[in-house]
């Protein structure tokens, strides 16, 4: 290995070869503020434009021993041997904190209520770097904010890092954004400026996720939600899905990876909700269906049947649902018909639950509380509705649940755990684990082992299935004959390498689970803000499999109240009633170029 | 949640996928597909981007970022006679400027427009090579040069007469 020594802020530090000044000097516990720069740290997320120069540094020596004439971005400049870096001089103090007040003279000065004050990025720098004043007086951005079913863009609050544009593009390779224009009004827009709903946008909410300011955020439910708890006449019901309980936590201090179901239950109940369900429950009902569809290809498959679509594809991720319809229709018979865990949860609240609490459908108002913006989108399908009424009325995130908390003047963390209200609140292992990349094909596996052999796992934990690399495969032994060729996926550019090798007829594989974040639901577009740091990301992803481990079932199909619902009111998965509460077709959504 | 559909001319998307198979439909030749096909069509609408993108097999905010970037690259249909200003440095020492503010005023269009009629289109540009004869316009393919504001007026009437 080729390595480099030189001097930073007058301490010797010997780097690999390649590596920025920013990295070498974290290597020293010099943290060099940055404002683009963005990188979450083995989960595919990379934004290196160079562009904001808030992490100029002084080079008092380069390659060829004399001074740099140009202060150098830290982040985008590679060490050399000898070099001599001053991350602290006047030169630099004074610089940094001028190109912080050109960024400022064209930012709204709006904190107070910005949606995304104590969580921003150039706020943390305003006040890390001193800035008491804004010397600067111009032209100032006036574009009008957009309003779509999930995300908010107000793009005066822009400063142009180019995050968003990079996942979209780059991670996810939606492309429904560009910089647009030049000099002053250049912008990060969607083509022609149109409405995100028009365009090429998944609603992943990753552009949410990575954007240092309040340009991007998500659509807030939570003063509709307050009215509606106040209601008298409304029975107000909340389902949860797995991986905020992972997560809801850091937004009250705690460490990444604290577990707080019961916390989180008793904060829902304290909040007024009539009844405190969990989308786990739901997940275990998706896995039987879609296991049940999925040993039902597959057995046509095997028989030699080549009208059968294999590999299956999962169809929970929302956001992996709108970019199949948008860029692969042609595709849209792989994915199971499997409505997602929390529009199944809806549909059987307001048909089976409704019924049983003797509740009209308009007087239920169903709620989610998601790690993810796609879901907002997601109760909004038209074909989610009954007479205009939808399954799952709204959807609140992680992060806006924690606001919620906050105002109603909970002690979150004081609080004493508190179960899940029956019968809809029941789950298993299985269904925790939905939370991350490769838990959905795992908890398929465990109830499809069984249902196929009619044995006993002797293993329950599919470690092979587990990971965080963006494409991991994984042949799983069922019986004599029957080897499951299996994928996981997560990122749409990934997922869009498995519909390209599906349309060459070149896939191997048997099934092909999808998630739209980086390392699944865990950081999905509503969850506590990460700021790029993958250690908290690594941390829920590890929480998730402790929560699996800690439930005394951990198979979907042997959750008592999954087999209820089957004897008394489904029937049996994929029945008649099955497929007309719990499965969906999907559209062909593409843009089409016609001829007039 | 309809679907969003782009209406073109059959003649039109044959002749841009033709243009882009020109460029062996690589993403790389992203300008030079789009300087032929404004060639072509006089400007670059929406219909015709989205027909690009779907060619080359690039996302259309992505050519529209392209689009939107050169000021060479018009989305509204040229004027029959297309007047443009420069306002490279010499030109705009010799004062281009005041050039430029006569023909807006004596056209009624801003910069980047088209007026009512689609006679004239008014644009500014940097530097045509002729800066000996600064300040300079053009109106089609003719040079205009040594022009002063006065001179403007005469100018558009010339075009006019024509008509």
């Amino acid at each position: 290995m080729d390595t480099i020594k030189l001097n930073i802020d007058n301490r010797e530090v010997e780097v690999e070869k390649g590596t920025t000044i920013l990295k070498a000097a974290q290597k020293l516990g010099i943290d060099i503020p940055t404002l683009c720069h963005f990188e979450l740290n083995g989960l595919n997320v990379h934004n290196k434009p160079g562009g904001c120069r808030i992490c100029v540094v002084e080079v008092v020596k380069d390659f060829n021993g004399r001074p740099r004439r140009n202060l150098a971005p830290a982040c985008v400049t590679e060490c050399v041997p000898d070099m001599v870096v001053r991350t602290n001089s006047i030169r630099v103090i004074n610089s940094r904190k001028t190109v912080l007040e050109l960024i400022l003279s064209d930012h709204p000065n709006d904190c107070l209520q910005c949606a995304k004050s104590g969580s921003c990025e150039l706020q943390n720098l305003a006040i890390r770097l001193g800035v008491r004043e804004i010397p600067y007086k111009g032209e100032q951005s006036s574009y009008s904010m957009e309003v779509s079913p999930s995300i908010v863009r107000d793009m005066n609050k822009c400063v142009m890092c180019r995050r968003c544009e990079t996942v979209c593009n780059e991670y996810q390779s939606v492309g429904a954004l560009s910089a647009i224009n030049r000099g002053f009004p250049a912008v990060v827009s969607t083509a022609f400026d149109q409405h995100l709903t028009e365009s090429s946008c998944v609603f992943c909410g990753q552009c949410v996720a990575v954007c240092p300011v309040g340009a991007l955020t998500e659509v807030d439910h939570t003063n509709r939600l307050i009215r509606d708890i106040a209601n008298p006449n409304k029975k107000v019901v909340v389902q949860v899905a797995p991986a905020v309980r992972v997560a809801l936590g850091e937004e009250f201090g705690m460490k990444p990876g604290s577990i707080v179901t019961g916390k989180l239950t008793a904060a829902l109940k304290q909040l007024g909700f009539d009844y405190v369900f969990d989308t786990d429950w739901s997940a275990d009902l998706t896995i039987m269906e879609e296991g049940t569809e999925l040993i039902g290809r597959l057995t046509k498959y095997l028989a030699g049947d080549k009208s059968v679509k294999i590999p299956l594809m999962t169809s929970c991720c929302p956001a992996w649902v709108n970019f199949f319809e948008k860029q692969f229709p042609q595709l849209r018979e792989y994915p199971s018909s499997a409505k997602s865990p929390q529009e199944m949860f809806g549909a059987i609240v307001k048909s089976y639950f409704a019924d049983k609490i003797n509740t009209k459908r308009e007087d239920m108002i169903c709620v989610s509380v998601m790690p993810c913006l796609a879901k907002k989108f997601e109760c909004e399908r038209d074909e989610f509705k009954t007479n205009g009424n939808p399954e799952v009325d709204y959807s609140i995130s992680t992060r806006e649940l924690a606001r919620l908390i906050k105002i109603s003047n909970i002690d979150f963390n004081n609080l004493e755990d508190v179960a899940f209200d029956s019968p809809l609140g029941e789950s298993t292992g299985a269904a925790v684990i939905f939370g991350a990349t490769g838990g959905v094909m795992e908890a398929a596996v465990r109830t499809a082992y069984e249902v196929i052999t009619g044995k006993t796992l002797p293993k329950i934990d599919f470690t092979e299935l587990r990971g965080l690399e963006g494409v991991r495969e994984a042949t799983v032994h069922v019986q004599d004959g029957l080897d499951l060729k299996l994928a996981v996926v997560y990122g749409l550019s990934n997922a869009r390498k498995m519909l390209e090798q599906i349309e060459r007829g070149e896939s191997p594989y048997h099934a092909i689970e999808v998630m739209a974040c980086p390392g699944g639901c865990i950081d999905g577009g509503g969850q506590p803000y990460h700021h790029g740091d993958a250690d908290i990301v690594k941390a829920r992803w590890e929480a998730i499999y402790q929560a699996d481990k800690n439930m005394p079932i951990r198979k979907s199909h042997e959750n008592p109240s999954i087999q209820a619902i089957y004897k008394e009111f489904l029937g049996e998965p994929c029945s008649h009633k099955s497929h007309e509460l719990l499965h969906t077709t999907y559209f062909d959504r593409k843009k089409s170029i016609e001829n007039e | 949640m309809s679907e969003v559909k782009i209406k073109i001319r059959k003649e039109v998307q044959d002749k841009i996928a033709a243009i882009c198979k020109h460029f062996r439909n690589d993403a790389g030749e992203l300008i030079n597909v789009l300087h032929q096909t404004q060639d072509y069509l006089g400007f670059l609408p929406v219909e015709a981007q989205e027909v690009i993108a779907q060619e080359l097999h690039i996302p259309t905010a992505k050519v529209y970022g392209v689009v939107s970037f050169y000021s060479f690259f018009s989305m509204t249909p040229k004027g029959k006679y297309a007047i443009s200003v420069c306002m490279g440095t010499a030109c705009y020492v010799r004062g281009a400027e005041k050039v430029l503010d006569a023909f807006q005023r004596e056209l009624g269009i801003k910069v980047g427009e088209t007026d009512k009629d689609g006679l004239f289109s008014l644009n500014s540009l940097r530097c045509v090579g002729a800066c000996g004869l600064a300040p300079v316009a053009l109106v089609g393919d003719k040079v205009y040069g040594r022009l002063t504001a006065d001179q403007v007026k005469n100018i558009v009437q010339e075009y006019r007469d024509k008509e």
